[in-house]
């Protein structure tokens, strides 16, 4: 060990003689590297950066049902980002959701969650991103429809779903309980999709994480309460980490949007912290798991549906997902109980037939076995038959899908 | 309080982190029975063949394409090429939502394995479609793909593309074995704006040359021509490409 510290020093010398500004001291690199960790952890780049645009240098266009808001620029340039913002400044922005000004942010931003996040954290985020590259590049002006476009609205918002103060640990929980409790709730923001979204773009706090419609991209965020929806009770832990880290798990994988927050955020966090969330989010199920499967109705018509999906299934579907729905864990998912399949909205199911799926490329998982489309090949009584079959066969007790429903999701937007 | 707790937090976890080690040995030992049964779960074949199943309901298994005349045949052109059209197409500088979509969350060095896959592929090319228009227009279409129009500045396809239409190494691809709606399809794309390469856009300068009547000629004959005797592509540099192109540096 010794040799090798000798070893590096002339290295090590070498590299403070060239930088030739006064190097950061090991203790700011150590902050700047935990704020990078940090800022994954928010997922910070989702937003803050567009389409092979410059690293947080925002201009993404974020369509939203009030319309269009573009986001903004975060690197150290004095002019056109926050290089003039304090930490104090910043906290207040990720606190309480107020510029340097006092002006009111839209909550787009997901500050009623990162109110949570504490001050010291706060801090590292901030030293990262004074750390990044700046770019020079204004931020677009937001494209709203009336009456959105008038900020003070956003007071009556605050007034009814935003709870400013950092995130209280429970003590008669584990600290592994706590930290995944802070990181979902907080920096991870879980809540602002798997809460569902009123008319007023808010969420509501008694109804947190019992799932919603994602407006604008017609993905339905699974309740991580209800155990009959994404609740993970039945889940180990590994099962859940792996579905985090990787994407893939041996009781499914994710897509479409939750996609993107496990390819840009999730699969960087650490074993420590995936696991804490994952003990969390278990801990959030309540209730029983589902009930035995009900009775298939027996009219006509449905049993028209079911051997109609059946005879589609066992030529389409089962080549990979097997004749009873077993799969090939993790890369080909399970159906048969495999509870994203069986929820109360079917749109996922109908959506992954329609526009098949890749999960996210992780260090996990680094070449992921992708799902076909078959939207060109099917038609809507067709998709209408096999979801129907897929979530009512094997043990599944979902409802039966129509050719309308199946039709309605054709228009979603891919991305 | 707050800040004391969570620093308790992180003693804790650091402390685990220095035993994991151990612990991870020990849990393998107590797991090792749960690993042996895991690995009898059937397993999908460890191949590119079928991590891109996804492609082959419109591109084919072999990546020689289908009877949906808009879905192109992928095998055998340039790796470059290919896998320049999945990163365009994953950023959004190609758009076909379905393909945006797919592509969203995958990484380059997996696209590049695909690219290189389809690349290496030689499936049979299907016989060309009976030409639909006059033999003016192929005779057009065939004057406008070896000579190009000079008048008008149009350089020829088979300056870049080669004078079989093979394509060229790296990023140049091959015109053969398409449709002529695809062909069309793509040259609009370029006029338009939905399809654009790195800059500078050699197509999308050529495409804007072109008049309405010239996209269907030139596409009514590449989409006539036989399968290639020769399946390799022109050696890069071997071909003297009149425009600069972004995607095809020299």
């Amino acid at each position: 060990m010794p040799r090798t510290l000798k070893a590096l020093l002339p290295a090590f010398l070498a590299s403070l003689l060239l930088a030739g500004a006064p190097p950061a001291s090991a203790q700011d690199a150590a902050l700047i590297a935990k704020g990078e960790y940090l800022a994954r952890a928010g997922d910070c780049i989702a937003c803050h950066t567009a389409r092979e645009g410059k690293t947080f240098a925002g201009g993404l266009p974020m369509k939203t049902p009030f319309g269009t808001l573009y986001t903004s620029n975060i690197t150290p340039d004095p002019q056109t980002g926050i290089g003039t913002w304090t930490s104090d400044q910043f906290f207040q922005m990720m606190h309480n959701g107020r510029f340097p000004d006092g002006g009111l942010v839209y909550p787009a931003m997901p500050f009623a969650s990162y109110t949570k996040v504490t001050r010291e954290d706060s801090d590292a985020i901030y030293a990262y991103l004074r750390s990044v590259p700046p770019v020079k590049q204004r931020n677009r002006e937001h494209d709203l429809k009336f009456p959105f476009n008038n900020r003070s609205l956003i007071l009556g918002w605050r007034t009814l779903f935003f709870k400013e103060g950092v995130y209280k640990p429970d003590p008669t929980k584990s600290a592994d309980w706590n930290r995944g409790a802070y990181l979902v709730e907080g920096l991870g923001h879980c809540g602002m999709c798997h809460t569902a979204i009123n008319a007023l773009g808010g969420s509501s706090e008694s109804q947190a994480f019992e799932g919603g419609l994602i407006p604008m991209q017609n993905w339905y965020a699974p309740s991580l309460t209800s155990n009959k929806e994404a609740g993970l009770g039945d889940w180990t832990i590994e099962e859940i980490s792996d579905y985090l880290r990787k994407g893939v798990s041996v009781r499914g994988a994710v897509y479409g949007p939750m996609a993107e927050v496990v390819y840009n955020s999730l699969q960087y966090l650490n074993d420590d912290d995936t696991r804490a969330m994952a003990v969390y989010l278990k801990s959030l199920a309540q209730g029983t798991s589902p009930d035995k499967p009900a009775a298939p109705l027996p009219s006509a018509e449905n049993s028209l549906l079911m051997s109609l999906g059946k005879q589609i299934y066992d030529r389409e579907c089962a080549s990979c997902h097997g004749a009873e729905g077993l799969g090939m864990p993790p890369h080909y998912p399970p159906l048969a109980g495999n509870q994203s399949i069986q929820m109360a909205s079917a749109v996922n199911a109908i959506r992954m037939v329609l526009n098949g799926g890749y999960p996210p490329g992780t260090a996990g998982n680094p070449m992921p076995y992708g799902m076909p489309p078959f939207a060109h090949r099917m038609s809507d009584d067709e998709v209408a038959a096999v979801v129907t079959y897929i979530r009512t066969s094997w043990g599944n007790r979902g409802a039966a899908v129509s050719a309308r429903q199946a039709n309605e999701l054709r228009a979603a937007t891919l991305n | 309080m707050c800040e004391s707790s969570i620093s308790w937090l992180r003693w804790g976890l650091t402390v685990t982190h220095r035993f994991l080690p151990i612990l991870s040995l020990l849990a393998s030992i107590v797991l090792s029975p749960g690993v042996a049964q895991a690995q009898t779960t059937p397993q999908p074949p460890d191949t590119m063949a079928a991590r891109v199943l996804a492609c082959a309901s419109c591109h084919g298994a072999e990546g020689e394409g289908t009877s949906d005349v808009y879905f192109p045949r992928l095998a055998g052109k340039p790796a470059g090429y290919l896998y320049n059209q999945l990163v365009a197409f994953r950023e959004g500088r190609r758009k076909y939502p379905p393909m945006n979509y797919l592509l969203d969350f995958l990484p380059d060095p997996y696209l590049k394995q695909m690219a290189e896959h389809f690349a290496s592929l030689r499936p049979p090319f299907p016989p060309p479609a009976p030409p639909t228009v006059s033999k003016e227009i192929l005779a057009r279409g065939e004057s406008l793909a070896v000579n190009g129009d000079p008048q008008r500045g149009v350089p020829p396809c088979a300056s870049c593309h080669g004078s079989t239409f093979g394509g060229m190494e790296p990023a140049i691809p091959g015109l053969l074995g398409l449709r002529a709606a695809y062909i069309s399809a793509q040259l609009g794309g370029w006029r338009y704006g939905t399809r654009t390469a790195a800059a500078p856009d050699c197509m999308q300068i050529v495409a804007g040359l072109l008049s309405e009547d010239d996209v269907k000629a030139v596409a009514a004959y590449l989409s006539s021509r036989p399968a290639p005797t020769d399946p390799s592509f022109a050696k890069h540099g071997s071909l003297p490409m009149p425009l600069a192109c972004g995607s095809q540096p020299n």
